[in-house]
């Protein structure tokens, strides 16, 4: 089965990286043959929409499951309509997590697992903390609202 | 003559500034303020305007015709924002991320895409003596001023002497409300932090091709980088507004300068006199 799974470096003894839409790479894995293509991830620069840039890039390449550590509202909905489903709240290295998915240990997502934006703050363990609500999905229009009040 | 007030640093005096020059040149010759502090306008506080209208700004955001989309994906190719989104057979869009540009709706090869308003703010105007008051108010939860500032400056009139009170800042809104003005009225305070500001300020004026001065606010309560830094700079210091307790106990009670010492009134009409002089010839950029 063809899967993504967010990284920290493009091999399989990786971390797992906890964000979706930022996440440094996206490994495409053949479940049963090891084999994959990683991909740096353009998305994890983009001002804002990051998460939907991501899933877009999954969409495209035919991908069946995604596996992550927090996938926000806005990559949720493009995922979801394109009916593929989110297994969040995974970590470790990335071979581990593979194993683990097909000895079929993780249920799917019904949700977003995390609120709007949380890839954009703190380091590697910001994205894992939970809900943090939701509210006006995507970021912050472009970094223009950085920097202005004093 | 259309005079913006920025000032880099915030908590300088725009505000003060901007409407204690609106009372001083009232009765002389038109004169509009213009609240382009759209995510906190805070100008009615100080003047306390009769309103008399409301009007909902929009921003156009893609609308798509399902039977007409052929799902090919350009128009998310070419967005900008990641506010449009293909999906299989189902097109996304996220309006909150779209900035308006249209290059969806241009590119679309089946014309599937139109453009529809979505409400983002409101403008806000009436009187208060025999000044014209607008105000522009960004909804919560709206990432982009833009909009409501440009709705705002559409309904400046050049003939008047047009204020601008801008926001905070040297970011979009800012470059937005002073883009295009006559001149730019920098609202500082004598201190590093105040400094530090208002060296990016004076950088932003002159990228957008806007002359600018001065207006040095709490002077004496800091040391004198601004005054070198302007003079070093070529950038003229047109007025110093001491460091005076009284002034902010009138602010804190909501009386502005030229409200609670009328006296100023006269040095603020001075202050434009200058400005219109230096924005006739060019100066200063």
């Amino acid at each position: 089965m063809k899967i993504a799974v967010s990284a920290t470096a493009p091999h399989l003894d990786a971390d797992l990286d906890p964000r979706f839409g930022r996440c440094q790479y996206l490994l495409v894995v053949d479940s049963e043959s090891m084999e994959f293509e990683a991909i740096e991830n353009p998305a994890m620069t983009a001002p804002g929409g990051a998460g939907i840039q991501a899933a877009q890039l999954i969409v495209e390449k035919g991908v069946e499951a995604v596996v992550t550590g927090d996938c926000g509202p806005n990559a949720y909905q493009v995922l979801s309509t394109a009916g593929i489903p989110v297994y969040a709240g995974t970590s470790g290295k990335l071979r581990d997590v593979v194993e683990a998915f097909k000895r079929g240990e993780f249920s799917p997502v019904a949700r977003a697992s995390t609120g709007p934006g949380a890839g954009m703050r703190g380091g590697m363990g910001g994205g894992r903390s939970g809900r943090m609500g939701s509210g006006p999905s995507g970021g912050m229009g472009g970094g223009r609202g950085g920097g202005r009040r004093r | 003559m259309i005079l913006s007030v920025a000032s880099g640093k915030g908590g300088t005096g725009k505000t003060l500034v901007a409407t204690s020059l609106a009372l001083s040149l009232e009765g002389q010759m038109p004169v509009q303020l213009l609240d382009c502090d759209v995510e906190e306008p805070n100008a009615h506080i100080l003047l306390r305007p009769q309103l008399d209208s409301s009007e909902p700004v929009t921003a156009p955001v893609p609308e798509v015709d399902k039977g007409t989309c052929t799902y090919c994906g350009l128009c998310s190719e070419v967005c900008a924002y990641n506010a449009i989104a293909v999906a299989g057979r189902t097109v996304i869009v996220f309006r909150e991320l779209c900035h308006g540009c249209g290059a969806c709706s241009y590119v679309c090869p089946a014309e599937a895409i139109s453009e529809v308003g979505r409400e983002v703010g409101t403008i806000e105007s009436g009187r208060v003596s025999g000044i014209r008051f607008v105000a522009g108010r960004l909804n919560i939860g709206e990432a982009m001023a833009g909009p409501v500032i440009r709705a705002l400056k559409k309904l400046a009139d050049p003939r008047a002497a047009v204020i601008l009170d801008a926001s905070p800042g040297t970011s979009c809104p800012v470059v937005e409300t002073i883009r295009g003005s006559d001149f730019c009225l920098l609202v500082t305070e004598p201190t590093p932090f105040g400094l530090s500001d208002l060296t990016i300020a004076i950088e932003v004026a002159r990228e957008i091709n806007v002359p600018c001065g001065v207006v040095i606010n709490r002077d004496g309560a800091g040391n004198d980088g601004v005054e070198h830094h302007c003079a070093q700079e070529g950038i003229p210091v047109l007025m110093r507004i001491p460091f005076d307790r009284r002034i902010a106990e009138a602010y804190c009670r909501g009386e502005t300068l030229a409200a609670a010492m009328p006296s100023w009134q006269h040095g603020f009409r001075e202050l434009f006199d200058r400005v219109r002089g230096l924005a006739a010839v060019g100066s200063v950029s």
